[in-house]
This record gives C-alpha cells, sequence and structure tokens, in this order.
C-alpha cells in the first residue's frame, strides 16, 4: 500500500491547522469586540465556509488562484509558483472549509470570558497584552484546544474544494479523501475500503480528544450567597 | 489626599450625575438601593468606563476631565478595585495572582510573601482561587491590591458574595486594614449597617443622583430626604404638606403634627423610626387612633403593624416597635391610641 495519500493529508491539515488557529483567534477577539452591526455581518461572512457546498469554496477559489486569475497570475509573473494543481493548493482549500470552525469555537469562549477578570488586571496595571496571554487566552484555553482539533480534523476530511482546486494526482496532490474517491471509480473496492478505515481512525482518536477536552472543563464556581433583606427588613 | 468626582453619564432611561469628594484617613460610604449608578461611578473612577462630561481628579492629578480631553488607562490610574467576585485569576495559584499585582519586578516575591503573611493566608500560596473560601478569596483580591501600592481604594460591595455567617469575620478583618490604608477608601454598599460599621461618612445615591455628603450619624439620626431616610431602615414615612400654622399634615397618616422646630422649605415627606412611637391613653397633639392589623415577634422586641385614618395601604400603614413587655402589658389590643413625639419626627426634603 502506497501512503503517500496519508503523508500528504497529514501536511496538509497540519499546515492549514497552524494558519488557521492565528487567523481564527485574531478574527475572533477583534470581532467580538465590534460594534452589533459590523459584528453581524462579519460573523456572517466569516462563517459562511461552513455552510457552503465546497465545491462553491472550490469555485470562489479557482477565481482567485487560477493561473489566468488575479492572485493566480501575479504569483506565477513575480514568483514562477502555480497556486493550482499542486499539494499546496489543497491548502488554501481546507484552510478556508476549516476556517470558521476555529473562529467559532473561539468566538464562544472569548466570549463566555468574564470581562472583570481583565479589567481587574488592567486597574493593577498590566498591559493588554499581559492580560491577553496570560488571562484571556488560559481561561479560554479549553476552547481554543477543542477549536484546533475540530478545524484539523475537518481539513483533513476536506473533499471537495480540494479535488477542485489540486486535483487528483498519483504521488503528487492525492490526499485520502481524494484518493478514497479515485479508487472507487476505477473499481478497486479493496484498497478504497483500506483508505476508509484509515481516515474513521483518525477521526475516531480527533472525537475522542475533543470529548476529552469538555468533560475537563474548570470553570471556576463562583460563590453567590444572597445576603439580602439589608435595606428593607 | 483627596479623591474628588463630578461625572456625568447618560444611560437612554438612566442617568447617573455623581460629585462629591472622599479624603484620606477615612471610609467614605457611598449608599444606595442596587441599580442606582454606584458601581458604575466605582467603575468611571476606575477608568474601566468613560463618563460622558466631568472631572475626576486623585491626589491633585487629573484621571478624567471631559473639556480638557483627558482620560488616562486603567492602568495609569493607580486605583485599587476590589470587586464584588473578587475576580482572582483562576489559572493562577493564589501566590501568582498577588504577585501579579506587584509593579516593580524585583521585588515581586518578596513584596507577595509579606502581604501573604499581613493577610493570614500562609499555607495557600500554592492553591487556586476555587479551592478557597469565600472569605479566603477576598483576601487574595485585598493582597493582590494591596502590592500594587494604589493611591485610593473602591470597594464595590465586598461582602456580597459572602455567606452571612461569614461576614462578620471578614468584615472586622477588613476594617483592621481599613484603618491602615493612607489614601481615601470609597466603599459602595446597599446595606445600611455596612455603612454605619465601617465609614465614617457617607453619599447617598439616589436613581443616579447624589446627595450632599454627611457624616454617617447624621445619616441615622437626622436623614434630611425621602431616600436617605428610606435607606437609613425607618419604614415609617408619610406624603407631608406644610400648614400655614407651623404644623404639617402628614397625608398618608391622616393626621396633624407639631414638630416644634421649623419647617424645613421644600417638605415633601415626614417620617418617624418604628421604636420612637409610643402608644397612648387617648386623643392629644401628635396621637392618633390605629387598627392593629397583625403583630410579629422579633428576637428581642415585638413589631405591631397599624392601620391609620389614613387608609390601610402602603405609606399610610405605621410599624411600632416595643419591649416584649411592654407589648404584653398592652394585653393585645385591637385598638391602639399611638403618638409619634415631636422630637423624633423626620423632617425630610424631596430628592
Amino acid at each position: 500500500m502506497e501512503w503517500y495519500p496519508l503523508f500528504n493529508s497529514l501536511r496538509i491539515a497540519a499546515v492549514s491547522t497552524v494558519i488557521i488557529f492565528f487567523l481564527g483567534i485574531l478574527a475572533a477577539y477583534y470581532v467580538a469586540k465590534l460594534p452589533r452591526l459590523v459584528k453581524g455581518v462579519l460573523d456572517v461572512v466569516l462563517t459562511l465556509p461552513l455552510v457552503l457546498p465546497p465545491t462553491v469554496v472550490g469555485y470562489f477559489l479557482l477565481r482567485l488562484l487560477g493561473p489566468r486569475r488575479v492572485l493566480g497570475l501575479w504569483f506565477l509573473e513575480h514568483f514562477d509558483l502555480r497556486l493550482t494543481m499542486v499539494w499546496y493548493a489543497a491548502i488554501f482549500a481546507s484552510a478556508v472549509v476549516a476556517f470558521p470552525l476555529m473562529y467559532r469555537t473561539a468566538r464562544g469562549a472569548f466570549e463566555a470570558f468574564d470581562p472583570t477578570l481583565a479589567y481587574a488586571a488592567q486597574t493593577l496595571g498590566r498591559s493588554n497584552t499581559w492580560i491577553f496571554w496570560r488571562v484571556r487566552m488560559p481561561y479560554c484555553k479549553q476552547g481554543i484546544i477543542a477549536g484546533t482539533v475540530l478545524s484539523f480534523a475537518r481539513a483533513l476530511g476536506e473533499y471537495g474544494a480540494t479535488s477542485m482546486i489540486a486535483g487528483y494526482t498519483p504521488g503528487k496532490t492525492a490526499t485520502i479523501s481524494t484518493t478514497v474517491y479515485q479508487l472507487w471509480r476505477t473499481g478497486d473496492d479493496a484498497g478504497a475500503m483500506r483508505w476508509v478505515l484509515v481516515n474513521l481512525a483518525i477521526s475516531a482518536v480527533v472525537l475522542l480528544t475533543v470529548n476529552m477536552l469538555e468533560k475537563k472543563d474548570r470553570r471556576p464556581r463562583r460563590r453567590t450567597v444572597s445576603v439580602a433583606g439589608e435595606v428593607g427588613e | 489626599m483627596r479623591l474628588s468626582v463630578d461625572i456625568h453619564k447618560d444611560f437612554g432611561p438612566f442617568r447617573l450625575d455623581a460629585a462629591f469628594e472622599a479624603d484620606s484617613g477615612a471610609v467614605t460610604g457611598l449608599l444606595g438601593a442596587s441599580g442606582c449608578g454606584k458601581s458604575v461611578t466605582l467603575r468611571c473612577i476606575a477608568g474601566i468606563e468613560t463618563p460622558d462630561e466631568g472631572h475626576i481628579e486623585l491626589d491633585g492629578e487629573v484621571l478624567f476631565d471631559s473639556a480638557a480631553h483627558i482620560n488616562l488607562s486603567p492602568q495609569r490610574r493607580r486605583v485599587g478595585y476590589l470587586f464584588q467576585n473578587y475576580a482572582l485569576f483562576p489559572n493562577m495559584t493564589v501566590a501568582q495572582n498577588i504577585a501579579a499585582g506587584v509593579r516593580d519586578r524585583a521585588r515581586r516575591k518578596e513584596t507577595a510573601e509579606r502581604l501573604i503573611h499581613t493577610l493570614y493566608l500562609e499555607g495557600n500560596e500554592h492553591k487556586y482561587p476555587r479551592q478557597l473560601s469565600g472569605g479566603q478569596q477576598q483576601r487574595v483580591a485585598l493582597a493582590r491590591i494591596l502590592a500594587n501600592e494604589p493611591r485610593a481604594l473602591l470597594l464595590d460591595e465586598p461582602f456580597s458574595a459572602l455567606d452571612s455567617y461569614l461576614k462578620w469575620q471578614v468584615e472586622l478583618e477588613l476594617m483592621d486594614l481599613l484603618g491602615k490604608f493612607e489614601g481615601p477608601v470609597l466603599f459602595v454598599t446597599h446595606s445600611r449597617d455596612e455603612v454605619r460599621r465601617l465609614c465614617q461618612q457617607v453619599c447617598v445615591l439616589d436613581q443616579g443622583r447624589s446627595q450632599p455628603m454627611q457624616p454617617v450619624e447624621e445619616l441615622f439620626e437626622a436623614p434630611r430626604t425621602l431616600s436617605a431616610c428610606l435607606l437609613s431602615g425607618c419604614k415609617n414615612v408619610s406624603r407631608a404638606r406644610p400648614l400655614p400654622d407651623g404644623r404639617v399634615e402628614a397625608l398618608d397618616w391622616g393626621m396633624t403634627l407639631e414638630s416644634g422646630v421649623p419647617l424645613p422649605p421644600n417638605l415633601s415627606h415626614v417620617g418617624i423610626r418604628a421604636h420612637f412611637l409610643r402608644p397612648a391613653e387617648g386623643p392629644g397633639p401628635n396621637r392618633l387612633p390605629c387598627t392593629v392589623e397583625r403583630v410579629v415577634d422579633e428576637m428581642f422586641s415585638t413589631v405591631a403593624m397599624l392601620t391609620t385614618p389614613g387608609g390601610g395601604q402602603g405609606f399610610s400603614r405605621l410599624r411600632i416597635e416595643l419591649d416584649k413587655a411592654a407589648w404584653a402589658a398592652l394585653s393585645n389590643p385591637k385598638e391602639l391610641w399611638v403618638e409619634l413625639p415631636r422630637e423624633r419626627l423626620l423632617l425630610l426634603a424631596g430628592a
């Protein structure tokens, strides 16, 4: 069995997860601070890839990155770099498709953050950078790890946009998902089954990880014992 | 050192207009019902919230001035803020939380150790906030603030998150600490008992408007406004109308009262504390016939709710509080004449 598709899939998913990690957190942090209307609009735009068919995402990417399109042409002329039908083209596809998962989970985590913690740190003279890395991120750790793992899983399983922008070239752009389709199409049922099992195993491990992280929720318990009835007896 | 505040902020249906001064060496109470703008006032002073207009000055330094476009960041104000839920960093131990407050990196460890000792936190250095009791959490928060060497302290309902049996102990500890603090201390609360025990002067906030600062004794002995009177715990209040002969008509109680003193110009209400009401033999000045509606046995006294000639609703009822023995001597009356001694009347101006 030729293991190239596994290696290629992992490499694509890993690189796109790194990209998504930073972009997703950045977007979540700043969008949470925006005024309501702008927030609503940006939220729709940033979440759209989650609900669009991956082929639509692939179509947009081709319009942008294709050799005769804006970005594609520019990269080709200046760097002699093709952005489609190469292994790294799949990174764009999986990054765009998986981005909303990171963005939304991170935003949920940031929104659950108790702002008085940030205020307290501010009145103690701590910089906003310190607050972000030492208070906000640790507080939101679980959400952010969960978002990262989910994005990785989604990036690993990307098929639609990937097949449009990277195609299927054995030993070059083949990923697990495109290989399963190719093997099934050519009648190699046993081969397809092997890759299906590999994929199932990876996905199960990823989801188990997410579940374990969610169970280990360690939010502080609030002590709110009422001592009301002081003004009026 | 002096903290002076004069701020305005519009929240749509609610408007905050707070003006007062607080000096070093005294605890200044901000007393008001919930939602009256107490916490917002503190947040404006700390720089977490920005007033629409006004001026905040601490120790001669302007922290905020809308006209001069000065608005120091919370980081640069050096004001200690004790939050209602203490806002301890859940991911840090007690020692790390306190060290986070120390500005001078070189003295971080030493200062944290000193404060752990001063605030009786030894043995808890490596615990996380969620493993501590409410009182301990509050001491950690205080240690973290003191480590920061603030110029003023803002305490936002510091006892509201504590079990009531813990409160007494924590209150005593806090009083000791506040006695040693050199800058002005602002203490926000809705509890008149806390104000009486902890503060020297008090400013009543009524629906976002601050009333003149007064000594704490004055709030309890001679409140000047209706809201101050209600916040000080007085239960018997009636709408009032000055009469040409210098007497006062208590509209809700349906009676006319002699006060024996000149009436304040904008008299709107009259009040009297429950334990100053006296049972009387029969008609006379400042007396009225009541019907006993309900009797409640308290720990050390008996409280009776009385219906006045003014009616049986809301303010028109009177509450009388007597020694258990004194009440027993009346042998469970249905009707009762009550006297409102004129030297005990509280003459109140509208807000």
